[in-house]
């Protein structure tokens, strides 16, 4: 996968800023920013329950009954913030200027309706075909693109008919073809067989590439980020706690939750009794993290100060970490 | 799909023959001879024997059997032991009366449950769906006839705006035929719309929940659309099912709320062929009531097969 | 869905209320469904009038101190008839479900443990039986056998007998897949044992909520039997025959219809109430499925 840099443009796609989702009393995304520029592909890692897909619903507007949204979330090109929108004014951003790929295609997709029928529903929706006849045909155009094997006889299949890999290819047509731009992918392979992860992989990011769009890429796999992304954050408790370029953040990681999961995801990686090193304790459920830093129950490194929460240390959101006691910039490897 | 069709269609009919075979053996072996029981025990043994002879009730059970089962499918059902009347014709226009209320009663309910039950599912958790939602559970509890008795008094004993019972065929007078039709309809849809309303509400909550729902969301659908354009028809599937087996409760309601209107259908020949002790009819409409309810089902799976493709291809 | 997304989710809040909801219909159901059983044991031992007793002079008279829900046209005190009613409708409804339950759950298991073709068969069976709903059934029974409480309990019974065996029939399914099945049978107990022994306890709360809804369709069936005039006869009260001499008085006295109406409805809703309301209980999954 080629890093190249994206080409300077005067708008961000995305403009986050102070995001928080809740339910009730209980905070379960804090205060998140992040700006996403034209063509950038962005990682967005933490375990489950970090409130990573919570974020990306909240973009999208899309938060399950019951659970709030503050803060900011402007999009290019559409004039009023996704948070607070109503129902009319969001969809006509969701499927045109942004799309989703969700985690699991196996019931992602209507069973009673043909997968044709599905991806073409997307363009007529947004108008950006005049006719259902046009529709269709770019249907079948876009499941070449995703390489289904017989376009035409895949979009008059069902979805039962089709395998999971089949499915999740269907979905991605379907996010991209209203070339939006920006495709959010909460966990796109994690449902799949490990044979076609790489092979859906590849084919979302030449989609988005050949569309010059922009990604939010959502996954725990740090792997994938490595391979995909140009930036990456570092979400956890419901916070950012880092951020930077993939190469800086995987090398010289300064939060110490981050040194913890790139440890916990090298195999090389043994304590002094041979086992494989892992982030101790697990998540706490949701709204049960700790004042002050959200990591501090877990970290080894947690001292009193710790109970405050940590600053922001760094250029801007898309670049720094929030940690009292950061790993020193010159080490390298894993602590 | 024309293979699962035809097992269906197989089914239906070895179920209406075996039913056949019970109603036959219920009705003429156990309670020893129709005949006598069609001119009670004070007749003379020489009329017994007379009319034994007549509809051959002396002849095997087996030959009994074919020559009912060959009337009825033949749509010739002979004469009945008590009034010596044909009843064919008797019971096509006693069918007609029944389709009309209970048609009509199915139809309302629909009319009533979709929109109500969908209410309650989009709104369960705000005063408004759930004030419906106790309702209905109180409409289940109160039976048609209760309701009948009630809708009478009502607008017929107090408001005085519709009559209390009756029945006029629609051709002879439609207006008041509509009149007639409107309290009787109403009692029996009343109940149904309430079970129905229950369903309609689960079906819906059920598919609101679907990742699919928010895929459509997503792709830029509002909500209502989602719901209408991907929900509807996955939510067919349980609402169909009910709609099938709430056929029989409404025959059954039928039965009562034509006693209740005085209405002449298939319900108040049934009753009064039992106080007749008339075995014959009263095989007759069993078997006609019995074969709706299996047709109904029926219906009911090739329905599934139009709206679920799962459905349509391997095994079951 | 994401997987994080259920563990997130309001479940708290939202899962209280509507259990709490479910609670009240617990609650409601037993408290309705308590009021008719203390009915109809107060019969036993008290009744304001004699239920029975026609007396001319005490025709259509008004709710009042000496007739609380006021006389019918016999003169007959419809509090005491009421009361009398409720031990009926108690009567059909017990023998009824114990009837469906004593050959549908043994059913259930049976054709759920025996090979598949016989369990399908039971099925089809029972599909077959589904044709003839209860009231269908007991008029037929009438036809045959004349009208008495016995024959329509009985036939009330046979018609939910499917109800029984359908559910207990998947019930039973769901526990023969679990690991203690497994393991009873690799220490080689017997189908019977493991019937007995680990089936029938683990289906037992099934058992309790069918027996429940079916009571209620009891209820409903032998009011409308009776409302027709096959069922009780007179002159012991019941509820339907009450409601059906109440309706040639609706003209002068409406009221006749209230009482035994609003009878079987609050016996219908309890027996109804309480079976969702156990439901829940039993298995807070199945909330909504019917």
């Amino acid at each position: 996968m080629t890093t190249h840099a994206a080409p300077p443009l005067a708008q961000d796609v995305l403009t986050v800023t102070g995001l928080g989702v809740s339910v009730g009393d209980r905070s379960l995304v804090d205060n998140l920013d992040l700006t996403i520029r034209p063509g950038e592909r962005v990682g967005l890692i933490g375990e489950s329950g970090s409130g990573k897909s919570l974020t990306a619903l909240a973009l999208m507007g899309l938060l399950p009954e019951g659970l709030a949204a503050t803060g900011s979330v402007r999009v290019a090109d559409v004039h009023h913030d996704i948070v607070g929108a109503d129902e009319n004014q969001l969809s006509r951003v969701r499927g045109n200027d942004i799309a989703m790929v969700f985690q699991e295609p196996m019931t992602a997709l209507n069973p009673t309706m043909r997968v044709g029928a599905q991806v073409a529903e997307a363009m007529l929706i947004h108008g950006t075909r005049p006719t259902r006849r046009a529709a269709m045909s770019a249907a079948v155009d876009l499941l070449e693109q995703v390489g289904l094997p017989d376009p035409p006889g895949t979009a008059r299949s069902y979805p039962h008919q089709l395998s999971g890999g089949q499915r999740q290819r269907v979905v991605v047509a379907l996010a991209l073809a209203n070339d939006p731009a920006l495709l959010i992918c909460d966990e796109p392979t994690t449902a799949l067989d490990v044979t076609v992860q790489a092979l859906v992989l590849d084919l979302i990011v030449r989609g988005v590439i050949d569309r010059g769009a922009a990604m939010l890429f959502i996954t725990h796999d740090l792997a994938v980020v490595a391979t995909v992304c140009e930036r990456v954050l570092v979400m956890y408790g419901g916070r950012i706690v880092e951020a930077g370029p993939v190469q800086q953040v995987f090398t010289r990681p300064r939060h110490r939750y981050t040194q913890g999961l790139l440890a916990a995801s090298d195999l090389s990686v043994v304590d002094d009794r041979g086992r494989l090193a892992t982030v101790p304790g697990t998540v706490p459920a949701a709204g049960q993290f700790p004042a002050g830093c959200v990591f501090r129950n877990r970290c080894g490194h947690a001292t009193d100060v710790c109970a405050s929460t940590p600053a922001w240390t760094g250029q801007d959101a898309s670049d720094g970490f929030a940690c009292h006691h950061p790993a020193p910039a010159s080490e390298v490897g894993h602590g | 799909m024309a293979l699962r069709l035809l097992i269906r269609a197989g089914i239906l009919l070895a179920s209406v023959a075996v039913s056949s075979v019970l109603v036959f053996a219920f009705m003429a072996v156990i309670p020893g001879d129709p005949a006598r029981v069609a001119l009670g025990v004070n007749a003379s043994e020489a009329a017994v024997t007379q009319l034994r002879e007549e509809f051959g009730l002396n002849r095997p059970l087996l030959e009994q059997y074919l020559e009912w089962i060959g009337g009825l499918v033949t749509f010739d059902p002979g004469l009945s032991y008590v009034t010596r009347s044909e009843i064919g014709p008797l019971l096509a226009d006693r069918v007609m009366v029944t389709l009309w209320l209970v048609g009509t009663a199915m139809i309302v309910a629909l009319l009533v449950a979709l929109p109500v039950g969908a209410v309650m599912a989009v709104r369960h958790r705000q005063l408004s769906g759930l004030t419906l939602s106790a309702l209905s559970q109180v409409g289940v509890a109160i039976p048609a006839f209760l309701a009948g008795i009630l809708l009478i008094a009502l607008f017929a004993v107090w408001l005085g705006w519709l009559p209390a019972n009756g029945w006029t065929a629609p051709v002879v007078d439609p207006v008041m035929f509509v009149k007639q039709l409107i309290l009787p309809a109403t009692s029996l849809a009343l109940v149904q719309s309430a079970v129905l309303t229950r369903y309609v509400r689960s079906a819906i909550l059920e598919v609101l929940r679907e990742d699919y729902l928010r895929t459509a969301r997503a792709k830029g659908l509002k909500p209502m659309q989602a719901l209408v354009r991907h929900g509807l028809r996955n939510a067919a599937v349980p609402v169909v099912t009910v709609l099938g087996l709430q056929l029989s409760t409404l025959l059954v309601g039928a039965v009562v709320i034509e006693r209740v209107f005085v209405i002449p259908g298939l319900g108040s020949l049934l009753l009064d062929s039992v106080s007749q002790r008339d075995l014959i009819m009263v095989q007759d409409v069993v078997m006609v009531l019995v074969v709706a309810v299996l047709a109904m089902n029926f219906l009911v799976d090739v329905l599934y097969l139009i709206i679920d493709p799962r459905l349509r291809a391997g095994a079951r | 869905m994401s997987a994080e997304i259920p563990e997130v989710l309001p479940t708290g809040q939202t899962g209280a209320r509507r259990r709490g909801l479910r609670n009240h219909s617990l609650l409601i159901g037993a408290a309705l469904v308590c009021l008719v059983i203390v009915m109809g044991l107060l019969s036993f031992v008290w009744t304001p009038h004699n239920p029975t007793l026609v007396n001319p002079a005490a025709r259509l008279q008004l709710p009042s101190a000496e007739y609380w829900f006021g006389t019918d046209k016999f003169g007959r005190d419809v509090f005491s008839q009421i009361l009398v009613g409720s031990r009926t409708t108690l009567f059909v409804g017990i023998v009824a479900v114990g009837v469906a339950g004593v050959i549908g759950v043994p059913l259930g298991i049976v054709s759920a443990m025996a090979p598949n073709w016989f369990g399908e068969l039971v099925m089809r069976c029972n599909d077959l039986l589904l044709a003839f709903p209860a009231l269908l059934l007991a008029i037929m029974f009438t036809a045959v056998f004349g009208s008495s409480t016995l024959v329509a309990m009985i036939a009330i019974g046979i018609a939910t007998i499917p109800n029984f065996a359908r559910l207990i029939r998947s019930g039973t399914l769901q526990v023969l897949k679990t690991e203690y099945i497994l393991a009873a049978r690799a220490s080689g107990r017997g189908p019977f044992a493991i019937g007995l022994r680990h089936v029938l306890p683990n289906v037992s709360s099934l058992i309790i909520v069918q027996a429940s809804v079916s009571f209620a369709i009891a209820v409903l069936a032998e009011a409308a039997l009776s409302f027709l005039g096959f069922g009780t006869p007179p002159p012991t009260p019941s509820w339907g025959r009450m409601l059906q001499e109440s309706q040639e008085m609706l003209w002068s006295a409406p009221r006749l219809a209230l009482f035994p109406g609003a009878a079987i409805a609050v016996a219908v809703l309890g027996f109804n109430l309480l079976g969702d309301g156990l439901r829940d209980r039993f298995d807070p999954k199945l909330e909504d499925r019917r």
